[in-house]
């Protein structure tokens, strides 16, 4: 099947889609955009987290036929060549990343509570950072310096004249 | 394996009774983890995400009519106040992204004990609208649970919707998980209380081949109840501890991983019993939702 | 379409920016490329025309194998290969230690998922469905489960008092191994064979299978080369011994099998056997293609060994002043179907299983048998997590017994620098166990349960499942100590190899570290590169990619990278240094004195000389190899355990409060506090990084995790089902490093990552056993455990 849709603002579209196949397989194998990680296929990780029409979901879990004619937002789109988005900057800042598999979930992811709370005029409460977060495992990090970096973006980003989700 | 996207609802019916052995997909969050473990393979997956009419809910004659594709994540943040009860049970299942794709319909087709809408529908004594090209008809909720992952609904159909009737009165929600997130319920409790009707709903979830009520503790509390759903007097601890033993002796469950049947049974009467505890609360403080 | 290429000559290297020093929070060089989702992890890979490959497994723990049809696999449009045992060109077997495990299954299968066949095909669902046509004729046996029943003697030796009452297993197969079931037998004997006390405490403890659940499973490419050998580019531990493990499989010379990392998602010990490497390897030879091989979640929890369950009967002994007098310790570790790292956990186990405490008499037997259950091998803290469960827990009942504070009792009887440990050892760096405990009581306290109307769910055991809005909450605090070695021990030739080169790019001088050493998330690059900016004095420092064209680095494991291969860079370093000075002295035509490097620049103050390092060198590249040793260790006297077994040990301890549903049995930890020896901090984030992912881990294994096996077949093979904590579960932590350096370590440092993973669950425990007043003698607790149900 052939599939069409908007990745990282451009549209992409291929050939010899198998119709079980999900969305992360797509990203990963046929669009040349492995950012999305792949830890388990099941929902549980939230490693393959990217945007579906500005909502984060599991890549994982979405049919690849699904995505036709949405508009999808990786890791990879999150800041222009040669930038990093604020979110990208506090992980490093903070030392949230480790082994990195599940960061990139944790920026989407991140990036969606951060400007989320920002449009609501406010930077996001520890608790809510958590429930927030809750389907991102990380195995290395005991989570401590993701919470650390998230206030630093959430601080930072609230500080930003850039408007909230400016940078998808 | 074939992949239908119908854009209307005709269509959708169309298609599934043309194609009877068809998977639905909506939010894909029981599907594609079968597909990708390859536990499942069908023939044609019947995609319902393009069906308008799933992903709308609105009130009909008092009562909502919730599509069957709105995530659980809008009906947190937009039923909260109208069912509290299954927002309270959407708030437990999953994680974030998870909630923003997981249906009710999907929970209710899956049909598995421990699936957490069910408690909550079973409670607030919800009806499930299910459709065919042949026409619609109104299950209660009650009969849709069929055995261990089997429902009421016949290969041709489609869950339209779910209507619910909003509560006259407080509702609850609890659910055990060895973890503090993202985790399948062990055993879970949902309570409905109905001063309206002088009536009390219950829901248990995994611990039963389906879930079910427990109308013995329903029918022990309405009738412990009914001096003081005007006098809103202090419930005696008694008839608290009670229902929950009632409510956990109506469960019929097994060991697994998650848990063993014991605990299971104890978990609930401690829910039941808890649940009850602050539902009461509530509806003595005349407030008829909480969380 | 066109195939999107990912080749392994992307795979990662990392250049380093301005950066730090030892000591300062430098950046990690491989940070950008991770959170721009370009770094590429094993699963990545990707070649124009590769192949997927595929293991078919066995569905059974123990049986014979009859026979293997592959031709209805064959048959598949798009299959390449199926290959079995007959395949394999070299050695059949396998291991680390031991080589007993089977590349392919021949005759027998030893447990659920053991590798049959491989298939190789242009789409991994064709190779999957190729891989089930596979036919395998099975005689099922019954499979082996227990260890102790596997080694004979069901009961405990200590109670029967005889360690060789065999009860005869009934059938033939009742012997995995020609050798028998034992792996090995580690015997600590000190002082007096049977000595008595005023005050007596036993208990009995078992500890389940953890695993290590790394976020990136499983995967690599193996690419044929021209000269008939193969490059594999894999995510691992020790590319070296995987080489040598992978030669000997292939019949291949270790110049024909070339070894590149790929980005590793965690290995936490869980890579250091072979999983898909000479699989992988065999297809690509075979097929003359390139293949990769990637585990799904469910294959991962096949796929790699996992941490030995342990069942253990612990024995103390003190006075009424509390004065520890003796401790017996009978101790069984499941080591399941294969060696793999069994005899080191043993090791461990043994010869560290009573603690950081001084002890004049002591009796442990450590036992590691074969059963059928699923391999267990490395993971983080290993044979150390398990006991440290239980002298805990007899620590905390001695206290109770003897009507002591816990944290007294542990002071009284803690080990400090000059001690001698049960193997006769005396403890020759500081060991400051008093201090981290004092450290810990003087952290102020989270504030109370939190009560009332409009408590927070996310407060609450249960979170927001809604289980309890206060009723049947109790507060619990608990203490717990540990202590690991560092490094490989018991005689083990234990060394790094490091190549540092120096050379002028772009008119600025620039260091580049090349070794083996794999990076698996903890921050080994940015060490690397801290140390050569801090010995060479440059900015610029080029980390190569991990590979076997320099010498062994050792395994990332036993905490032990920053200490070895650090050292490795640190020579290096030095030996490039002094090639400088010298090139520096030649060009100002005599010796110099007080000659450093330092911002770019040969300096000398004492004679006012500051020369660029660019016109020193020139068009000079200045090289050296330099392989690295720790002092060494000794193998231990078989029959007593006494020997100077270990080079470094690291301490650690963690205070836990719990709040604790007692009617429900759920548990939320409050905060996890830590304090640790870590020598010297050569990167003070990256250390915090390790305890704060260690606590995790151990606060996992207290609450949660656990592989579920019955009948040697795992019933938990995924992430609904084996959990891990979540960020609702970790509670908020205090982190209190101490630097006391070990005079006999690189910069004074001492191995980080494994010890914080020892103490924090044994403190969960403890704070869990206070809030219920239960003994919880098992681990991960259960709500059924708390509730009796
Ligand atoms: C990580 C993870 C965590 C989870 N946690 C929980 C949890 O805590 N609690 C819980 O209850 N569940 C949980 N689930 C299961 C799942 O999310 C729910 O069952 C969800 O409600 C399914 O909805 P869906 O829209 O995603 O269904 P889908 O996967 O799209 O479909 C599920 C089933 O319903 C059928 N179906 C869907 N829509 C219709 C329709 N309109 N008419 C007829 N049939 C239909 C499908 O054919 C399929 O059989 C979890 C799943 C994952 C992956
Ligand atoms: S890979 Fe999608 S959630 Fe784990
Ligand atoms: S950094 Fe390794 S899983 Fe999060």
């Amino acid at each position: 099947m052939r599939l069409t849709c908007t990745v990282n603002g451009t549209t992409r579209q291929v050939d010899d889609v198998w119709e079980g196949e999900s969305l992360l397989y797509v990203l990963r194998e046929r669009m040349g955009l492995p950012g999305s990680k792949n830890a388990c296929e099941q929902g549980e990780c939230g490693s393959c987290t990217v945007y579906l029409d500005d909502v984060p979901v599991c890549a994982c879990l979405v049919a690849a036929g699904q995505a036709e004619g949405r508009e999808i937002g990786t890791v990879e789109g999150l800041a222009p060549p040669g930038e990093l988005h604020p979110v990208q900057e506090a992980f490093l800042e903070a030392g949230a990343v480790q082994c990195g598999f599940c960061t990139p979930g944790l920026l989407v992811a991140t990036d969606d509570l951060v400007s989320r709370s920002l449009a609501e005029g406010r930077t996001p409460t520890d608790p809510e950072i958590r429930e927030a977060l809750a389907g991102n495992l990380c195995r290395c990090t005991g989570y401590e310096k993701i919470l650390d970096a998230v206030r630093l973006a959430a601080d930072r980003m609230a500080g930003d004249a850039r408007q909230p989700g400016g940078t998808r | 394996m074939q992949f239908l996207q119908p854009a209307t609802w005709a269509e959708a019916l169309e298609a599934k009774a043309a194609h009877r052995d068809a998977v639905p997909i909506a939010g894909g969050t029981d599907v594609m983890v079968g597909i990708n473990f390859g536990r499942l393979r069908p023939a044609l997956l019947l995609d319902l995400t393009r069906v308008a009419d799933l992903r709308q809910w609105d009130t009909d004659d008092g009562a909502v009519r919730l599509g069957a594709g709105v995530p659980y994540a809008r009906v947190i943040t937009e039923l909260g106040d109208r069912l509290p009860g299954l927002a309270m049970a959407a708030r437990t299942i999953g994680s974030p992204q998870i909630r923003n794709r997981g249906t009710v319909g999907g929970n209710l087709a899956t049909a598995s004990p421990a699936g957490d809408a069910h408690p909550a529908l079973l409670a607030a004594g919800a009806e499930v609208e299910v459709a065919s090209v042949r026409g619609t008809r109104t299950i209660p909720v009650t009969e849709f649970y069929r055995g261990v992952k089997r429902s009421a609904l016949a290969d041709d159909e489609l869950i339209a919707a779910v209507r619910i009737t909003p509560p006259s009165g407080p509702q609850q929600y609890s659910k055990i998980g060895t973890r503090n997130a993202m985790v399948i319920a062990v055993a879970a409790f949902g309570l409905a209380l109905h001063p309206a009707r002088r009536a009390v709903g219950t829901g248990i979830g995994s611990a039963a081949p389906t879930p079910r009520r427990a109308p013995a503790a329903e029918e022990f509390l309405a009738g412990e109840l009914d001096g003081l759903w005007d006098s809103r007097a202090e419930l005696p601890a008694a008839t608290a501890a009670r229902f929950g033993e009632l409510v956990a002796a109506a469960a019929a469950p097994i060991d697994d991983v998650r848990g063993t049947a014991r605990y299971r049974v104890h978990a609930l009467s401690v829910m039941a019993r808890r649940a009850l505890t602050w539902a009461w609360l509530d509806y003595r403080k005349g407030d008829p939702t909480c969380a | 379409m066109s195939a999107p290429t990912r080749t392994p000559a992307g795979a990662p290297s990392a250049v380093g920016g301005p950066g730090g020093r030892i000591g300062d929070d430098a950046r990690r060089p491989d940070g950008v490329l991770k959170v721009r989702g370009e770094f590429a992890y094993g699963s990545d890979l990707w070649m124009d025309d590769m192949l997927w490959g595929v293991t078919l497994r066995s569905p059974h723990p123990y049986a014979r194998i009859r026979s293997i049809d592959v031709g209805p696999a064959l048959a598949v449009p798009g299959v390449h290969a199926v290959l079995t045992s007959d395949d394999v060109p070299g050695e059949k077997v396998y291991g680390l230690e031991l080589a007993d495990q089977p590349v392919l299954a021949f005759d027998v299968v030893r447990y659920q998922g053991e590798p049959v066949a491989l298939v190789a095909a242009d789409h991994p669902d064709t190779a999957r469905r190729a891989a089930a046509r596979i036919v395998v004729d099975y005689d099922v046996w019954e499979p082996v489960t227990d260890a102790r029943v596997a080694l004979g003697h069901p009961t405990w030796n200590q109670v029967h008092d005889s360690p060789a009452e065999v009860t005869e297993l009934s059938r033939e197969s009742a012997d995995l191994h020609p050798h028998g079931n034992l792996v090995r037998h580690l015997k600590v004997r000190r002082g007096a064979p049977a000595p008595t006390a005023d005050v007596v405490v036993v208990g009995e403890y078992e500890v389940g299978m953890q695993d290590q659940a790394f976020l990136g499973p499983e995967s690599g490419l193996a690419v044929p080369g021209e000269d008939g050998g193969v490059d594999l580019y894999v995510a691992t531990q020790w590319l070296h011994v995987d080489q040598r493990q992978i030669c000997a499989a292939l019949a291949l010379p270790p110049e024909r099998v070339r070894l590149t990392l790929a980005g590793v998602g965690g290995a936490f010990g869980g890579r250091e056997d072979l999983s898909m490497h000479v699989h992988a390897c065999l297809l690509a030879l075979h097929t003359g293609k390139p293949v990769k091989m990637s585990y799904n979640r469910e294959e991962s929890f096949f796929g790699h060994v996992h941490r030995h369950p342990a069942t253990m009967r612990y024995e103390h002994g003190a006075t009424r002043d509390g004065d520890l007098v003796y401790v017996k310790a009978e101790i069984y570790f499941d080591g399941g179907a294969y060696a793999s790292s069994t005899p080191a956990v043993v090791g461990n186990g043994g010869t560290m299983g009573i603690g950081p405490y001084v002890v004049p008499n002591v009796h442990v037997d450590c036992y590691g048998a074969y059963t059928n259950n699923p391999p267990c091998g490395a993971m983080r803290g290993f044979g150390s997590v398990q006991t440290a469960f239980a002298y805990e827990a007899q620590m905390d009942a001695l206290a109770a017994e003897l009507g002591m504070d816990p944290v007294e009792l542990r002071c009284r009887n803690a080990m400090e620098q000059g001690s001698t440990t049960p193997t006769g050892q005396v403890v020759d760096s500081p060991a400051p166990v008093v201090e981290l405990l004092r450290r810990l009581e003087a952290m102020p306290m989270p504030p109370a349960v939190p009560t009332g109307d409009d408590v927070d769910l996310r407060d609450m055991p249960g979170g927001v499942s809604n289980t309890t809005h206060g009723e049947g909450v109790r507060r619990g605090v608990g203490y717990a100590v540990a202590y690991k070695n560092v490094a490989f021990s018991e005689g083990f030739d234990d060394y790094s190899t490091a190549r540092v080169r120096l050379e002028v790019v772009g008119g600025e001088a620039v260091a580049t570290v090349h070794t083996a050493a794999a990076e698996v998330g903890q921050g080994l690059v940015t060490v690397e590169q801290q140390i050569a900016r801090t010995e060479l004095g440059v900015e610029q420092v080029v980390v190569h990619p991990k590979d076997t064209a320099v010498g062994s680095a050792g395994s990332t494991s036993a905490s032990r990278q920053t200490y070895v291969t650090g050292g490795a860079v640190k020579a290096a370093c030095e030996a490039v240094r002094g090639q400088v000075l010298e090139l520096a002295q030649r060009g100002v035509g005599r010796p110099v004195a007080d000659l450093r490097l330092d911002g770019g620049k040969v300096v000398s103050d004492v004679e006012g000389i500051a020369l660029p390092l660019a016109d020193v060198l020139g068009e000079e590249v200045v090289e050296e190899t330099v392989e690295w040793r720790h002092r060494p260790t000794e193998s231990i006297d078989p029959e007593t355990g006494q020997g100077f077994a270990h080079v470094q040990y690291a301490f650690s301890a963690h205070r836990a409060v719990v709040d604790v549903d007692v009617e429900l049995g759920l548990v939320k930890v409050v905060e996890m506090a830590c304090t640790q020896d870590v020598g010297k901090a050569i990167n003070p984030q990256a250390v915090i990084g390790q305890i704060q992912g260690g606590t995790a881990q151990g606060l996992g294994l207290a609450v949660m995790e656990e592989i579920l096996v019955r009948d040697g077949r795992v019933q938990n093979p995924s992430f609904t089902d084996y959990l891990i904590p979540t960020v609702l579960d970790m509670p908020p932590m205090r982190v209190e490093i101490l630097e006391y350096a070990d005079p006999h370590a690189p910069y004074g440092l001492r191995g980080v990552g494994e010890a914080p993973n020892i103490s924090s669950g044994p403190a969960v425990l403890a704070a869990i056993r206070q809030a219920t007043g239960l003994p919880l003698t098992r681990v991960p607790v259960r709500p059924e455990h708390v509730t009796g149900t």
